[in-house]
């Protein structure tokens, strides 16, 4: 059961591809803060990474993005640290790309899929859960940009009119 | 003809990936019923030659040729390229009904 919309976003300390360790605190200047659950290997989230890039490149400034990756990389090797070092690299992610090798954040977040977006306000308050958008395949036929529109309304001093949404994507591989 | 589906529940594309085939099988005019397959374990993965889901074979083969060579069985969602390059979860319904035209010229010429 994921956090629900109101909750605190939990702090953590993860170490990030671009060799620092990341908290929260690192993004307190922004007026709001993306935090998605992510992976290399799931199709769901290659669909959706180029959105989520412009997304991230929009809002630069103004909202930070984070992405987590708790998936076990025993079981699922294109997960491991330096896999996501060499994605992260391939693909430009203006973000920190995280590792939760012991998967206590996914778990405290009660992510359960990838991706899957926690948008936090000012004073990181939960304020939009789930997905991106509602069309994974085709980009141009999403009538409803979730995410998107759930950042504007922050960034206009507003509660998002959508709260929260399924997150659709691949499950997160547990230990 | 033989159709098969094999699909992983934790992966929520298998649903729209069924419909797809039973419309591909339909604009095809192939009246075959999918053999269903419900992949919950590793083992099962490997047994069944699982390449994530979902996996749709026709006559044995996979509807992807990119996938031929894959023996990376397991419990996974699988990426499948559009014609137009993009990442999907579902194979596209161009890529189904090609692989069910091929299997099924190939059993008329026999």
């Amino acid at each position: 059961m994921s956090i629900v919309i109101g909750h605190d976003a939990y702090d953590f300390s993860l170490p990030g591809v671009d060799g620092k360790e990341h908290s929260l605190a690192d993004f307190a200047n922004a007026q709001a803060f993306v935090l998605v659950f992510w992976c290399n290997h799931c199709p769901y989230v290659r669909a959706y990474e180029e959105r989520t890039i412009a997304l991230a490149k929009e809002f630069a400034g103004q909202v930070a993005f984070a992405a987590i990756n708790a998936n076990d990389a025993e079981k699922y090797p294109e997960d491991s640290f330096e896999a996501m070092k060499q994605r992260a690299a391939e693909m430009g992610y203006p973000f920190p790309y995280l590792r939760d090798e012991t998967q206590s954040v996914a778990r405290a977040y009660g992510a359960g899929r990838t991706p899957e977006f926690f948008l936090f306000d000012n004073e990181r308050e939960l304020r939009y859960h789930g997905r991106l958008d509602d069309n994974h395949e085709h980009p141009e036929l999403a009538q409803h940009a979730f995410l998107r529109d759930a950042i504007i309304s922050l960034l206009n001093g507003e509660l998002p009119h959508i709260a929260q949404t399924p997150p659709v994507g691949c499950s997160i591989k547990w230990k | 003809m033989r159709v098969d589906f094999l699909y992983f529940p934790g992966c929520p594309s298998h649903e729209e990936a069924l419909e797809r085939l039973h419309d591909a099988l339909a604009q095809e005019h192939i009246r075959v019923e999918p053999v269903v397959y419900c992949i919950e374990t590793e083992e099962e993965a490997r047994q069944n030659r699982f390449l994530g889901s979902p996996t749709i074979r026709v006559n044995g083969v996979d509807i992807d040729p990119a996938f031929s060579e894959e023996t990376s069985f397991r419990l996974t969602c699988r990426l499948y390229l559009r014609e137009d390059g993009r990442p999907s979860p579902l194979p596209s319904i161009t890529m189904i009904r090609n692989a069910l035209k091929a299997r099924h010229e190939s059993e008329e010429r026999r």
